[in-house]
């Protein structure tokens, strides 16, 4: 179905759309390999994300954010829906053909110990894709480097050093240099900030938003901290167990938040002033294993609202205001 | 020590050890930990760490705590004179970045510093918890006596609830494991009693359930309720919570918080709460220690910290925070990193990344500076002269 | 410096962590792990043991050469032997007594001389020079074995961990059928095939070791499977493939030197045990026979004399320490490299 649609979103102003995705991981196989059991990761997500924006995709721990970027980064081969990237239907695209596509889209992950190879130096690490997607003929490689290196605050000795003499912060420079040395358009940031102290996130948050301005890069921000991801996106998506539960401009969220998870999750973050005491909507139970997913809408369990269709109708992902989507059946009163 | 901090500036220059140093270094640690090895396990009297509390309103109070790790490069002075007090019935936060020492001052209180290189190396902790009267000194306490108090008195919540638990036995044996260790003649039924009790204290809705279960078939929020149910087992009069919800979704961590300020009340006891969010201080605490670089900078109520903070980096750890409704464009930060542990500067620790620097600041290390009654601050800007003028 | 502070000015996205110093340089992994591994005395002595050992058996033969391996010592020992004929001539009794003179022509089991520094075996074989020629053939083969075995278990463990699916089944499956069978009663049956087949004595060593080989591999491959396993999951992995980089780029320059740390330990200590299984085989007779030496071949000697056993220590003891210096210094050098390359230990 996807084909004679291809070409029409050839130049539209979305860079990714995403549509209805849909991605399981397998728990339990039998003999022959037929899955009998799976954990659907993400379920029926959709949005569009112009370029040059930021979508930050807020939500807890199982809910699907990492797998969610991953998929869209064909990291995961996905299991349903389609991904449009900047016109071009990626979903069913081959690894051999991705290859080439790779370079337009990168990650950035959390952890920046693991996500550097510890035996080369940073002038191999941010070398090596310059010189395999032959971005700059093989004797401007350096000067490239060094150039981009300067841009992610980094200085141009360290070329020759290894990834253990640096800080987290510093590490996490390396890392946003390596994913801007192929010159992507899309940059997925998993949670980038999450493992550094408080004044070392700053500085990488805003060092992010400058690159973003100087090189028209579009993010998708993936993170638990709502603070972190308001600061950095223009639009947020808020995921629970799989699905998008509210999607919408920044601002459209953070005044009128429409879903009862999204404002459980604004009253849970602790507020740094003793003077401020809240009148705190504290969640009753866990989130439910994504394994076994509650029947209808997926958060009645915890829900202080919930209705009796609640736990037996799913509810319906729609516009409420423009731009403003969310899936809750109190909100069709 | 002279020799020590010699040896680490000829290093300094030149990048790394030579065999040399390595060996005198290795050769002035055996020393030291043999030393205090030794007097750890010493047998003593108990007039030898009884002691007398400062102000009998405290049931903790540290003095000029210094716990240093003996390391192959050189001594890390961890935790570098530390001292307050937390009151009874209180909650009082630390609050500092990574590798500020904030656990290390509390695992010396439970005296679980990793020996033989971790060592409490001078300083009191002074504990007057213990239902005996009497007032032990932790710091001074040999190591056969520790069961006086630990786990039993002070009771510790550790970051990581997932691993915190013993895997292969079920959460009804652990808990019931704890009474057996410090009630001795304690039956099989009254600690299987005294378990249920827990479990119902700290809000688990079947705990007859979670009682048979094993630990992977808790959530994560589950299991630190019953990591909080073991500490109250042996009705602690001092919960120390190490970062207890860090390792927590928010959802979850606010019902944690909650039920920690409920069971404040209920236990009667006090809270010595770590953590590198503010937020959370700001909402839990009612004094707080702002640590950095194995020191404190500034103490003093909630209040105090968080609508009159002096220190600069008190104020640039507030302000680089991004919260909810801040709408700047750029966020606060704080220049630069901890100095390194090893080869720390003669001056305040804080000046490479201060933009409040004054002449002064490259003299002495500050002295704490009274404010109020309640606020002291480790700061030349408010020295003796700024006060009078 | 005064530059570096200039650029420091906090404009908010600068670098603003304290700048590595421009002067000090860490060192490479490489050259920490070699730094580490220096700083243990017993490594440092591991590695004298097995480095004097490679001299002594590959340069100490082009240095003495005052005997060959299978050069026999001809000058030999006299024998004298009294005889006593009596004859009896009409009557009278005539007793005739002879020395008979043998020159044999071997110089056997003789004791340290200068002539020989550690004596002679019963063949009348210089002990030291032999010492020095099984050394080449004990350490050559085991270094084969560990060769082909680490190639091996690399290649297909590698297949195994990166592909996984139905070739990793395959692959594991292999390797855990191999290491059920009994090693020793194989090689005692193939041995025999060998002694019947008429094979060169000189090769049958050769030929056991690369049966011992096709056993030993799963070991390695299992290890550098899960080696694999474990850093495909790491981050670095999975930012490389979202690079967009080759299959075979991604194992050669990324996975491969990552597992090497563990192989080379794991080289080392097998190192040992293979010199072992070759004076294993050697004393059972299944490996270098009479008259080329091997160490494991001279001690042979002890189960069938016990003379020389009690009597003439020279001639096995020195084959026997020599075994033991070299699984010794292999296993205090492969314990040296696990301490080095402890990523725990990293500073």
């Amino acid at each position: 179905m996807a084909k004679e649609n291809n070409c029409s979103f050839a130049g539209s102003e979305y860079i990714l759309e995403v549509e209805h995705l849909r991605k399981c991981f397998p728990l339990k196989k039998t003999l022959t390999g037929k899955v009998t059991s799976e954990l659907v990761a993400v379920d029926d997500v959709s949005f569009r994300l112009k370029a040059g924006e930021t979508l930050g995709i807020v939500g807890e721990s199982g809910c699907g954010k990492t797998t969610l970027g991953r998929t869209i980064l064909k990291l995961h081969e996905a299991n349903g829906g389609r991904i449009i990237f900047d016109g071009r239907d990626i979903t069913s695209l081959k690894s051999s053909e991705m290859r080439e596509l790779r370079r337009q889209m990168q990650i950035i992950f959390q952890d920046p110990y693991s996500s550097l190879p510890p035996r080369s130096t940073v002038g191999g690490i941010l070398s090596e894709p310059v010189s395999v997607h032959k971005i700059v003929p093989k004797e401007q490689i350096k000067d490239y480097v060094l150039t981009l290196m300067d841009k992610c605050g980094l200085r141009d000795y360290y070329y020759e050093r290894y990834p253990h003499e640096f800080s987290g912060g510093q590490r996490q420079r390396i890392c946003i240099a390596r994913a801007l040395s192929v010159n992507p358009k899309l940059v997925v940031c998993d949670e980038p900030v999450s493992a550094l102290d408080v004044s070392i996130q700053a500085q990488i948050i805003n060092l992010l938003k400058k690159l973003q301005e100087e090189m028209n890069l579009t993010y998708l921000f993936i993170s638990h901290d709502l603070s972190v991801v308001k600061f950095i996106s223009d639009k947020i998506g808020v995921m629970y167990l799989g699905n998008i539960v509210e999607y919408g401009d920044k601002k459209d969220i953070f005044a009128r938040p429409l879903h009862p998870y999204t404002k459980a999750l604004f009253s849970a973050i602790p507020y740094p002033d003793p003077a401020v005491k809240m009148n705190r909507m504290v969640l009753k139970g866990d989130i439910p294993s994504p394994a076994n997913p509650p029947k209808g809408c997926r958060f009645h369990t915890r829900c202080p609202y919930a209705k009796p269709i609640c736990a037996e109708v799913t509810p319906e992902y729609k516009e409420h205001e423009t731009g403003h989507f969310a899936a809750c059946h109190l909100l069709e009163e | 020590m002279k020799k020590e901090t010699s040896i680490s500036k000829a290093s300094a220059t030149k990048g790394y050890l030579t065999g040399k140093e390595i060996r005198a270094i290795a050769k002035a640690n055996k020393r030291e930990i043999n030393r205090l090895e030794k007097y750890k396990n010493r047998r003593a009297k108990l007039s030898e760490f009884t002691s007398e509390m400062k102000n009998d309103g405290n049931i903790l109070e540290i003095e000029d705590l210094h716990t240093y790790f003996f390391t192959e490069q050189g001594v890390v002075k961890a935790v570098n004179g530390v001292s307050f007090d937390v009151p009874k019935n209180a909650t009082v936060g630390i609050v500092g970045e990574s590798g500020c020492g904030k656990s290390v001052t509390s695992m010396s209180v439970m005296r679980l510093i990793q020996g033989p290189q971790g060592q409490i190396y001078s300083g009191s902790i002074r504990f007057s918890g213990a239902g005996d009267n009497e007032v032990y000194d932790i710091a001074k306490m040999p190591v056969h006596e520790i069961h006086r108090i630990r786990g039993k008195q002070i009771a510790m919540i550790f970051q990581e609830p997932m691993t915190s638990l013993n895997p292969v036995f079920t959460i009804g044996q652990q808990l019931d494991e704890v009474s057996f260790i410090h009630f001795p003649d304690v039956t099989e039924d009254d600690a299987r009693a005294k378990s249920m009790e827990m479990l119902n204290l700290v809000g688990i809705a079947m705990p007859e359930r979670v009682y048979k279960a094993f630990p992977h078939e808790l959530s994560g929020g589950m299991r630190q309720r019953v990591m909080i149910a073991m500490a109250l087992v042996g009705n602690p009069r001092l919960i120390i919570a190490d970062e207890p919800t860090t390792a927590l979704d928010v959802t979850i961590q606010a019902q944690i918080l909650d039920l920690l300020r409920e069971l404040k009340d209920k236990i009667d006891g006090s809270i010595l709460l770590i953590t590198h969010d503010l937020g959370i201080i700001a909402e839990m605490a009612d004094y707080v220690v702002v640590m950095y670089a194995g020191r404190v900078i500034e103490k003093g109520t909630v209040e105090e910290i968080f609508h009159n903070p002096m220190h600069p980096y008190t104020i640039g750890l507030q302000r680089s925070k991004p919260t909810l409704d801040s709408d700047s464009d750029t966020l606060f930060n704080i220049p630069g990193n901890v100095p390194n542990p090893i080869n720390m500067p003669d001056h305040c620790y804080f000046k490479e990344r201060c933009d409040r620097c004054t002449a002064k600041c490259s003299g002495d290390y500050p002295d704490m500076i009274q404010v109020s009654p309640t606020h002291f601050v480790a700061c030349h800007l408010w020295g003796k002269e700024e006060q009078n003028g | 410096m005064e530059e570096l502070n200039k650029k420091n000015i906090p404009n908010g996205t600068e670098d603003t962590e304290a700048p590595l110093d421009k002067n000090i340089r860490l060192m490479s992994p490489t050259r920490m792990v070699v730094r580490r591994f220096f700083r243990s005395k017993l490594s440092i002595l591991g590695l004298i043991m097995v480095i004097g050992l490679f001299l002594f058996s590959f340069v100490g033969p082009l240095v003495y050469t005052e005997w060959g391996e299978t050069e026999l010592d001809r000058s030999g020992t006299v024998e004298y032997a009294f005889a006593e004929t009596t004859y009896t001539v009409n009557g009278t009794e005539y007793t005739v007594r002879q020395t008979i003179e043998t020159n044999l022509t071997d110089n056997f089991l003789a004791p340290p001389s200068e002539e020989h520094i550690l004596g002679t075996d019963d063949q009348g074989y210089d002990i030291f020079v032999r010492l020095m020629y099984g050394g080449r053939i004990s350490l050559t083969v085991s270094f084969l074995a560990v060769f082909v075995i680490t190639v091996f278990g690399t290649v297909l463990g590698g297949i195994a961990g990166y592909f996984g699916g139905v070739i990793d089944n395959v692959i594991m499956r292999v390797c855990d059928v191999l290491i059920c069978l009994p090693g020793i009663p194989i090689l005692l049956i193939i041995s025999t095939i060998l002694t019947a087949s008429d094979i060169d004595a000189k090769y049958r060593i050769y030929l056991l070791m690369i049966y011992l080989t096709l056993f030993s591999w799963p070991g390695t491959a299992r290890l550098v499977r899960g080696q694999i396993l474990s850093l495909r999951e790491q981050e670095y992995m999975v930012a490389a493939e979202a690079m967009g980089y080759s299959t075979s780029r991604k194992i050669f320059k990324h996975l491969v030197p990552n597992v090497m740390p563990q192989l080379i330990v794991q080289m080392s200590l097998s190192l040992g045990s293979m010199i072992l299984y070759e004076a294993t085989l050697s004393y059972l007779g299944l490996g270098v026979q009479a008259p080329y030496a091997a160490w494991g071949t001279m001690i042979n000697i002890i189960s069938t004399n016990n003379d020389i056993l009690q009597n003439h220590l020279n001639v096995w003891v020195p084959a026997g320490v020599c075994i033991v210096i070299a699984v010794l210094g292999l296993n205090f050098v492969g314990d040296g490299l696990r301490d080095a390359l402890d990523p725990k230990a990293r500073r």
